[in-house]
């Protein structure tokens, strides 16, 4: 059954199953491996997406329920690593193994979206549906705090 | 010359295949450029061009990275030592994963190893390649030698302001014979601008974009995707299915059996499902009427194996070490304390599941691996395909954590027996369940601790009786097992004195498969000796920091007792010296706010030195860990940041240990299944940690696992400073708190 959805700006049409999770479409129908598969079950955070802005466990949303949504990957983010949070992750060298790093990434940005200055409190309560098992979380608090820090981009 | 070369190149070989790491610098140039001096040897092994060092004529510089990196920084690390003795430009060095070639690279990455073993070897790598280009810009330039200094990615000639990169002097350099690696010159550590300096990961921007490729990300035209259902108890075995209904879900393409595999590769076997995509593949699995033999180890249970463990105590173990007559000493004592500690089996729990992808032709075969262990994957895909190994070509690819667990090779295998089958590009992948419920766990095991002071509170009798799942026990061929050497390490050498010491060791049995998890053996060892030894400051109305200091005593070298020809002593003024400092940095013996309580423990692993304080609260049965300050002393660190980094990281591997994580078994199989079930330390767990890394001049040691050892017992015993309450069973329990 054919979905179109918008991803990362562009129409997108993909036929599939209709409970084909999100992420399996990315990562195995379209090659887009930047979103990763943890668990399965929505307690990892890996597979971390936006759909509409919100950010979502792409690896329990079924594709049929994406129809007319935008979704924006880590590949949508930036062009360029150019996002101010992505640049806030290479200056504080948060990444290790790096695998989680995409679904911490969209859940910062989200995170940002809706507080742009968050507490450590905030923090604890957006991120901590995002496993990092090289246990990175300090560098992820410092590295959000940087990126709310920063100008906003031109 | 040319004679010199061949001779030196055969050195360099010889080296790598005796397990050190080749000593070949190679220059891309034409594929011929060392063809007159080695036309002879090219005949028997493979080209070694490009083997550490690829500089082009119009000036790109490519390092290439012999060992796997997993997280721990490793693809930044070992190109700074190349860079540092090449006097690189560190902005404008590329870093290539190198080729599988047992013969040319040490490609296990291990037991934090990687470091140590590659620092000598590159730096002559390095020097050798640089005093090259020195050579060939003093003949251009035809002046001497002395005056040509290499500086920033070419050689200068500070009187004559010329500069030539390496590009433009590569067609010269490489003409010229290599020079002999025990005689040339390293630079003097006080001229090092990359080495000892902070230096960002270098595949940063790739991880923080979702553009690194990890081993699940391997895309291969016209490949298929594959799970396989495996018995839930360990050692069983399909009696019989029915593909079926599996075959009728949209997407699946093959549905077959393999067989499981023992020593060595260690896999279940199995039913595999081969299909267009991961998620139909899950379904077809699930669709999949599977009749199980379950076999013996179904009756296997963590009640049945803390049952052998008690029995196993009950009795004297098989003496390991004696030192004096402990029981004796212990009889006559002025204090005597006991305590019995007991850890369960752990899973890595890699982020990244176990994957494989392998296209397998009559021809040839191509893999890429996400391995601690490319040697080895290769070499099992050659068996299962009955290819030459020089026929399978293995790429390593990025991991999304090892921590021993990628030192396996069973994924590949299972892999390689799917796309034997196949015949087409296969990937292999395992979910989080198969993760962690077909694991190679950390032992578990259980300590009797026996222990006297005299009257002087000095330490009079130490011993230790252990049983465990043995890692030796299940690798060795049967036989030949020696199951206590791989489960005390540091513990069958502390640095404690004391003229009586002993240690007992009994086997547990078990069905439940055993290997190296972040830190090995010394997760354990440095639990329960690090816990005990406060238990004896305690007994001694000590300070646990005062006390350790004093019964560690003089500075000496302590021959390590489990590999006295190859581990290096434990030098105990370097322990006494982190020791010291750790506590310095976190005020050990200043006030804290009220409900908050320090615990402090000092190790010696993978050559390495670690203390750590750490600051607990206890809360209506809850533990709340706030800060961990840490020493390290892992000889001269080459990225300081890379070794704050790692430490940090095994903090929270250790918390995660510590605070949550157990793997229990009941009826044969793990019951535990995702992370709902085996819970990781989140970002509001996370401590605040300062890592304080001793500026050494020593030789570089390990510092991926150090860091894991010390906090849980630096943390248990802040919990005793904060509860009087001795935990001595780890993951930490409501009811051990009350």
């Amino acid at each position: 059954m054919a979905t179109t959805f918008t991803l990362n700006g562009k129409s997108q049409t993909v036929d599939v199953s209709p409970d084909m999770p999100l992420l399996w479409v990315l990562r195995d129908t379209l090659n887009m491996t930047g979103t990763k598969f943890g668990c399965g079950m929505a307690l990892c955070g890996a597979c971390t997406v936006h759909i509409n802005g919100e950010a979502t466990r792409s690896c329990i949303t079924a594709i049929s329920s994406v129809a007319g949504k935008k979704v924006t990957t880590i590949e949508g983010l930036s062009a360029d690593g150019s996002h101010p949070v992505q640049q806030a992750w290479m200056e504080e060298d948060v990444p290790q193994c790096g695998y989680c790093q995409s679904g911490q990434i969209m859940s910062a940005v989200a995170l940002l979206s809706k507080k742009p200055k968050p507490t450590d409190a905030d923090i604890d309560d957006a991120m901590s549906g995002n496993i990092c098992r090289c246990g990175t979380y300090q560098r992820i608090r410092k590295a959000i705090h940087r990126a709310a820090s920063m100008p906003a981009k031109a | 010359m040319a004679t010199a070369s061949v001779v030196n190149r055969r050195d360099f070989l010889k080296t790598g295949a005796a397990g050190g790491v080749a000593l070949v610098i190679g220059f891309h140039l034409s594929p011929s450029a060392f063809a007159d001096q080695a036309a002879e040897q090219e005949k028997k092994i493979p080209n070694p061009f490009d083997a550490w060092v690829r500089i082009t004529p119009d000036n790109h510089v490519t390092l290439i990275l012999g060992k796997s990196e997993m997280g721990q920084g490793i693809m930044t690390a070992l190109p700074m030592i190349l860079a540092e003795e090449l006097s690189l430009d560190w902005k404008n060095v590329k870093i290539e994963q190198a080729p599988t070639n047992p013969k040319i690279y040490d490609h296990g990455t291990g037991g934090s190893g990687s470091v140590s073993g590659s620092w000598l070897p590159l730096r002559q790598a390095g020097a050798a390649a640089r005093e090259m280009f020195v050579t060939a810009a003093a003949a251009r330039w035809n002046v001497v030698r002395d005056t040509c200094k290499a500086q920033d990615g070419g050689i200068l000639h500070g009187a004559r302001k010329n500069f030539l990169t390496y590009g433009e002097l590569v067609s010269d350099a490489a003409k010229l014979p290599i020079p002999d690696f025990k005689t040339v010159p390293l630079k003097n550590s006080s001229e090092f601008t990359i080495v000892g300096h902070d230096t960002r990961r270098f595949e940063s921007r790739e991880k923080a974009t979702g553009a690194a490729i990890f081993g699940l990300d391997s895309r291969v035209p016209g490949m298929q995707y594959a799970v396989i259902a495996r018995c839930p108890v360990f050692g069983g075995k399909v009696k019989s299915f029915d593909a079926a209904k599996a075959k009728a879900v949209p997407g699946v393409r093959e549905v077959f059996a393999i067989d499981p595999v023992a020593q060595g590769a260690f896999t279940a076997g199995g039913v595999a499902v081969l299909a267009d995509n991961s998620w139909a593949a899950m379904q077809g699995r699930k669709a999949l009427q599977i009749t199980w033999d379950e076999g013996p180890a179904a009756s296997e249970s963590s009640a049945s194996l803390h049952q052998q463990f008690l029995d196993n105590a009950a009795k004297p173990g098989k003496v390991v070490r004696n030192d004096g007559d402990a029981g004796a000493a212990i009889t006559g004592a002025a204090k005597t304390i006991e305590a019995i500690y007991e850890l369960p089996f752990a899973c890595h729990a890699t982020m990244e599941p176990m994957n494989c992808t392998v296209h397998i032709r009559p021809d040839g075969a191509e893999a890429w691996v996400p391995t601690q262990a490319p040697q080895w994957a290769q070499g099992v895909i050659a068996g299962v395909s009955k290819l030459p190994p020089e026929k399978v070509i293995v790429h390593t690819t990025l991991m999304g954590g090892g921590f021993g667990r990628r030192y396996q090779a069973d994924f590949v295998m299972e892999a390689a027996q799917v796309a034997k089958v196949s015949g087409k590009p296969v990937m292999v992948f395992w979910t989080r369940e198969d993760d962690m419920q077909h694991g190679f766990y950390r032992p578990a095991s259980y300590h009797h601790f026996s222990g006297a002071l005299d009257a002087k509170g000095n330490l009079a009798a130490w011993k230790h009786f252990q049983t465990s799942t043995s890692i030796d026990a299940m690798w060795s061929a049967k036989g030949a097992e020696t199951p206590e050497n791989s489960e005390f390490a540091t513990a069958a050498f502390i640095p404690y004195q004391t003229p009586n010491y002993r240690l007992e060791y009994t086997l547990a049995k078990s069905s439940v498969p055993r290997a190296w998890w972040r830190s090995v053996e010394h997760s354990s060892s440095g639990f329960v000796v690090e816990s005990f030894v406060d238990e004896l400051a305690a007994a001694a109305g000590a300070d646990p920091l005062e006390f350790r200091l004093r019964i560690i005593g003089d500075d000496r070298k302590i021959p390590d007792f489990t590999n006295p020809k190859e581990g290096k002593p434990l030098d105990t003024a370097r322990l006494k010296g982190v020791l010291r400092l750790a506590a310095e940095k976190a005020g050990w013996g200043k006030p804290l706010p009220k409900g908050t309580s320090r615990g402090i423990a000092g190790y010696f692993s993978f050559e390495s030195y670690t203390a750590a304080v750490v600051e607990v609260s206890v809360k209506n049965g809850a533990v709340n860990v706030q800060r961990i300050v840490y020493a390290v002393d892992c000889g001269r660190p080459i990225n300081p940041e890379g070794v704050r980094a790692q430490v940090e990281s095994a903090a929270i591997y250790a918390l995660s240990a510590s605070l949550h994580d157990a793997i229990t078994i009941k009826a044969g199989r793990v019951e535990q299944s995702n992370f709902h079930d085996y819970q990781m330390p989140r970002i509001n767990e996370a401590p605040k940690t300062e890592v304080h890394v001793v500026m050494s001049q020593e030789e570089p040691t390990g510092i991926g696992e150090p860091g894991l050892p010390v906090v849980a017992p630096a943390m248990c015993n802040a919990i005793f400073a904060a509860t009087g309450k001795r935990i001595r069973r780890l993951p930490i329990r409501t009811e051990d708190l009350a």
